[in-house]
């Protein structure tokens, strides 16, 4: 470029006087002020229990989770048995803390594979409108289902296992996903600055990756989070009809399935797991709730 | 003086998807249709009309941004339409765009040295010292100090975020920049600060301009020849003052006669031209002369003929059936 100098410009100058100094990252104001957020900080903290214990659970629960104890079953919660013992002497706290290990691991495998696949199909959908016709028919196809139904359905074709819960989930939400990361799509695709990027030359996998999808990622991240609290839950629903992972593997809904002809004598067998599920799915729709309010305050619920 | 953006013909059709899921229909939607136009090397060509007539998208056409449905665009020489994606990267960087919405034009996740460096990026330079050093010339150019370049857009104003705009515009050196509304957006006392220096580097720089605006006295201000656009079609074009003072379309004279005078009994009278009713719908527009519905002295021609656009005065191109007698 041989631009020539520039002379001074008078007129600019209350103009440009003033231009900030202090750097500001964006993303270190959302973060600053998702630290200052109240139900952000709830929901980190109570899914952080969750998330401690499943990592944990080799040094918090030692104890064998499967190891059958006839002669201690039916402990109620004490010093011994934190949490007491099922119909099979079996400690309730590892069994729980070893639950909460897979269903963590359940909902990550889930969320991940929805932030690869639902992106990719949501922007090529979005981005391309010679794709859309066809890939978003497909999408209303599986979305048509109630998710517990298909869900039940891939995984009796497929037969039960902790692999297979991972897969029917994705496949019941990765739908669901592509749908917002391809409205996204559409809105960014016309904004002004992808026109610029353009004109000056660009191609389509950069306009995607540098313009389209950094824009797309507040409402997908708020999304994830939520689809993470509804895997979680989706999975206990398998696992409780006996879809999922196989006994004697402990999964918060086997040990509930386990626990309801109990319910009377031993209520606590059904009632531990419920809690944990209730603390996880809690903390992560707050945890949502506050990424909602700081990324994408639109969709803020007016008050 | 060559012309080096030249349009023939060029015309842009939307498809508008009606009726119900059975009974589909598509019509067109003539945003441009059939426009002959020359820019000159040099030169700001000023290009007015209401909301809605096409003017965006005429712009849009001359860079290439939007694909024409039909006609020919010559820049500096050779036809632009047609060429594939890559062939026509070797154009782009000689002609630009500055948009509106000082908002909606700046990427909010990149900085002001990536948004100014992206350009280069593109045409092959890498993210080096002397790349650095080409974006902080833009910024100076446009009146903005060295440290905006690690600033985010959201931390200017909506004058300082044109600026960062019309540095990304011009970082490739081009000769030809859309401006399409530039100012509109900002507020008076920034729109002459910003005018007064896209004129500066047009100066500098030796840019040829397409002004669009809806503004005509910032129009009158910046522009050397001005061309009017009506529901598609140019209907007028001509040098500044021939516009401003002799104007030969009904619908320019109205376009002229409604910009607020100081004194308004010094306005010239019996030249006072008004219309009434609204622009009417491009999905259908009128037959004959599009502006027929609308003008003051209709006669029974319009309503059948579309009259050419043709040449009564040196260098006034006019499409009326009252200049032009058939």
């Amino acid at each position: 470029m041989n631009l020539p100098d520039a002379p001074s410009r008078p007129d600019a100058e209350a103009d440009i006087q003033d231009v900030p100094i202090h750097r500001q990252h964006p993303a270190w104001m959302t973060l600053r002020r998702l630290f200052r957020h109240q139900l952000f900080l709830t929901g980190i903290g109570l899914f952080g229990i969750i998330l401690a214990a499943a990592i944990l659970a080799p040094i918090i629960a030692p104890v064998d989770p499967t190891k059958l104890a006839m002669r201690y079953k039916f402990r109620p919660p004490d010093g011994t048995f934190i949490f007491g013992t099922d119909n099979f002497g079996r400690s309730l706290w590892s069994r729980v803390i070893w639950g909460a290990q897979l269903s963590v691991v359940i909902g990550f495998s889930v969320v991940l594979l929805n932030a690869i696949f639902g992106t990719l199909i949501g922007a090529l959908a979005g981005y391309f409108r010679s794709l859309d016709n066809g890939l978003m028919r497909v999408n209303d196809a599986l979305m048509a289902f109630p998710a517990i139904l298909l869900a039940i359905g891939v995984t009796a074709v497929l037969g039960p296992s902790t692999f297979n819960v991972i897969l029917a989930l994705a496949v019941v939400y990765i739908p669901r996903t592509a749908r917002i990361v391809r409205s996204s799509v559409i809105v960014l695709r016309e904004m002004e600055y992808v026109q610029a990027a353009v004109a000056a030359g660009a191609g389509h996998w950069r306009i995607l990756r540098r313009h389209i999808l950094p824009n797309a990622m507040a409402p997908l991240i708020v999304q994830l989070s939520f689809l993470f609290a509804y895997a979680v839950l989706s999975e206990a629903t398998l696992s409780f009809l006996g879809l999922g992972a196989v006994p004697p593997t402990p999964t918060w809904g086997n040990i509930m399935a386990e626990g309801r002809q109990y319910m009377s004598e031993a209520s606590w067998i059904i009632t531990i797991p419920g809690i944990a599920l209730m603390i996880t799915v809690m903390g992560l729709n707050l945890l949502g709730d506050g990424l909602r309010d700081v990324l994408d305050p639109r969709l803020r619920i007016q008050q | 003086m060559t012309a080096l953006v030249s349009a023939t013909g060029l015309t842009k059709h939307f498809a508008v998807r009606g009726g119900s899921f059975l009974r589909r229909h598509t019509t067109a939607l003539r945003a441009v249709d059939g426009v002959d136009l020359q820019i000159r090397s040099g030169e700001t060509l000023g290009l007015v009309g209401e909301s809605g007539c096409g003017k965006s998208t005429l712009g849009r056409l001359l860079i290439r941004l939007i694909e024409p449905t039909g006609g020919r665009i010559d820049f500096d020489g050779h036809e632009i339409t047609g060429l594939s994606t890559k062939a026509m990267r070797q154009h782009r960087r000689a002609m630009q765009i500055i948009f509106q919405d000082p908002y909606g034009a700046l990427n909010p996740r990149m900085s002001v040295e990536d948004i100014i460096m992206e350009p280069l990026l593109i045409h092959g330079a890498r993210a080096d010292a002397a790349t650095r050093a080409k974006v902080a010339e833009a910024l100076r150019l446009v009146g903005l100090p060295a440290r905006a370049a690690q600033r985010f857009p959201h931390e200017f104003s909506g004058g300082q975020r044109q600026r960062v705009g019309i540095a990304r515009a011009l970082v490739l050196n081009p000769k030809f920049v859309v401006c399409d509304e530039p100012v509109s957006a900002l507020d008076v006392s920034v729109q002459a600060q910003i005018v007064n220096l896209l004129q500066d580097l047009q100066k500098e720089l030796g840019l040829t301009f397409l002004f669009i605006a809806h503004d005509l006295s910032v129009v009158k201000h910046i522009s050397d020849r001005v061309a009017v656009m009506y529901l598609g079609k140019v209907v007028e074009v001509a040098e500044k003052h021939a516009i401003y003072s002799a104007p030969q379309h009904p619908y320019t004279q109205a376009l002229i006669a409604a910009v607020p005078v100081l004194r308004p009994q010094d306005r010239a009278r019996g030249r006072r031209v008004r219309i009434a009713g609204d622009i009417p719908s491009a999905l259908n527009p009128p037959s004959g002369c599009r502006f027929h519905t609308r003008c003051p002295h209709v006669m029974p021609i319009c309503r059948v003929q579309e009259p050419a656009l043709t040449e009564p005065a040196p260098a006034h191109h006019v499409a009326c059936h009252l200049v032009n007698p058939v």
